[in-house]
């Protein structure tokens, strides 16, 4: 469960997010919409405590982000699971070693890391990729991987920013039946997208941000009145500016 | 820049072992020299009677500033130059004639308080000379003290720069895995995760560091006493710290400092990158 409480975030000058209210409950999944610059990778920061708030307060599964040390971090970020759209993976580890990473800082056995590890491999369609390197997989295979890791500790939330972003549009559509799988099986998913058709064709609650604040929140939405900056964005962001190659 | 931290702490520990050998020997040289000054020669004339030598022995005993007071027969002085001259007594073999006094060596309690006893012996009949030290260990020691402390703000100061330039080295290990070091975060991995093995690296490359320096200074050390144990250089040689000692001393100091600066370095190289 993540609360904002009119909180407030801006860097200098620039506004991050201001004065936003809103509450995602277990199990929700909600699509973060809105222009480029409106605010969206800022609350996804804020939900990770990678940036502070400067005023209001954030709560994440109970815990006050505020109360949180710094040695308390990484704790929290194990309850989530992060999933970006240049992946980033450890590009000298390989599948299995990076999906097993994330359990290892756990100090979870190796042999329970040696038996999870390919279970969700095989969950996410890629466990005959297990010994290869990241830079010798499809973007999509990559982003699978990423997924993998991401939800192998069972996290309560799952945050995406732009997952389907490096993507063609059936690759896209594959990685969105993942999350949707995911999500049903309880975790919470956060996805912030440019990517109208998914939006619409998934029919999930989305938030829409515009200059930092919420301009809507619908149950069943669609993308809505922000095609057109959308559609430029995707535009901008289309010419491979994120390589695979250059984790 | 594994290679830039190893040529660092290697180029500082070699550095730091030169001043170490000087220091060492320093205070080698100066404590032998307390234990050889502590004591007053009296030269005797070569016809002085054996009786008026007791007389003079039991009138020095008497003093309370004297702990031990005997007779020196020339011969014996010379033998005790064959046996600290070792292997080396061959060169005194080629003198004519023993060239040493009789004398009495008076050893006392407090090298501080030779004055007395040397105004005492001035006052008998049948002496040619009065030797003692104590203006010699004062400058000695007041030397040796300058020389200690020189070298350990040298030393001090060499360990700073070391661990500065350790920890830039590493920090561009670090810049270059940025990235990595930022997916691990977002992962949830420690602090202490992600340092682990910047932080053992750190050790290692120290522990090679000293490796190399501790062989380097052992084998410079090994020609300065080849150099030194030449004829010419003698009776330097003789006061000299045995080379296994000096080794094994600096096996426990280098590794001590090439794996504390290399850990050390390596955490403050970074600690910009874990602070969030
Ligand atoms: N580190 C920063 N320093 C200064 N300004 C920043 C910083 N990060 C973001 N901003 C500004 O805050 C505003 C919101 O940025 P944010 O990254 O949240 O946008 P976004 O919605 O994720 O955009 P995009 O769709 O392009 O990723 C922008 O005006 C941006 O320029
Ligand atoms: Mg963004």
């Amino acid at each position: 469960m993540i609360i904002f409480d009119h909180v407030t975030k801006s860097y200098g000058s620039n506004m991050g997010i201001e004065d936003v209210s809103v509450r995602i409950d277990k199990g929700d999944f909600v699509f973060l919409v809105g222009p480029s610059g409106a605010g969206k990778s800022t609350f996804i920061k804020l939900i990770l405590k990678e940036i502070e708030a400067d005023k209001g307060s954030i709560r994440v599964n109970g815990t006050e982000l505020r109360n949180l040390s710094n040695r308390e971090i990484p704790k929290l970020r194990r309850s989530i699971g992060i999933v970006f759209q240049d992946f980033r993976l450890l590009p000298k580890k390989t599948v299995r070693e990076n999906v097993a990473f994330a359990m290892e800082i756990l100090h979870i056995s190796s042999r329970t890391v040696r038996r999870n590890v390919p279970q969700v491999l095989n969950l996410m369609g890629i466990s005959s990729k297990m010994e290869k390197y990241p830079h010798e997989l499809s973007a999509g295979e990559q982003q699978r991987v990423a997924i993998a890791r991401a939800v192998i500790n069972n996290p309560t939330v799952l945050i995406a920013d732009e997952p389907t972003g490096n993507l063609d549009p059936d690759t896209a559509w594959e990685i969105m039946q993942l999350l949707d799988q995911i999500n049903r099986r309880g975790t919470t998913i956060v996805m912030v997208t440019h990517a109208k058709d998914i939006v619409d064709r998934m029919g999930k609650r989305v938030i829409a941000i515009d200059k930092g604040k919420i301009v809507r929140d619908d149950r069943g939405g669609a993308y809505g009145v922000y095609e057109e900056e959308a559609a430029l964005a995707a535009l901008l962001r289309g010419g491979g500016v994120f390589d695979s190659h250059d984790i | 820049m594994t290679f830039a931290s190893f040529f660092s702490i290697t180029a500082m520990l070699l550095i730091l072992g030169l001043f170490f050998i000087v220091v060492v020997n320093v205070n080698m040289v100066a404590e032998n020299a307390k234990k050889q000054f502590d004591t007053i020669q009296v030269y005797l004339l070569e016809d002085t009677s054996e009786e008026s030598v007791n007389q003079m022995i039991d009138k020095l005993e008497g003093m309370e500033q004297v702990t031990k007071a005997e007779y020196l027969s020339k011969e014996d002085a010379l033998n005790e130059f064959k046996v600290k001259w070792g292997d080396k007594a061959y060169l005194l073999d080629g003198l004519s004639k023993n060239p040493l006094p009789n004398s009495i060596r008076i050893k006392l309690n407090d090298i501080e308080k030779a004055e007395a006893v040397v105004e005492k012996a001035k006052t008998f009949e049948g002496i040619e000379d009065i030797r003692y030290y104590q203006s010699t260990v004062d400058k000695l020691i007041h030397i040796t003290d300058l020389i200690k402390i020189g070298a350990s703000v040298i030393i001090v100061f060499l360990v700073v720069i070391s661990v500065v330039v350790v920890s830039n080295t590493v920090k561009l290990t670090v810049l270059a895995r940025e990235r990595e070091i930022s997916i691990m975060k977002y992962v949830g991995a420690t602090n202490w995760f992600i340092r682990g093995p910047f932080l053992v690296e750190g050790i290692i490359i120290g522990f090679f560091s000293a490796g190399i320096a501790v062989a380097l200074v052992a084998i410079l050390y090994k020609k300065v006493l080849t150099l030194f144990s030449q004829d010419a250089f003698l009776l330097f040689s003789t006061s000299m710290v045995p080379e296994a000692f000096l080794v094994k001393n600096l096996v426990v100091i280098f590794m001590a400092l090439g794996i504390s600066i290399g850990a050390i370095g390596s955490i403050i190289s970074m600690r910009r990158f874990l602070d969030t």
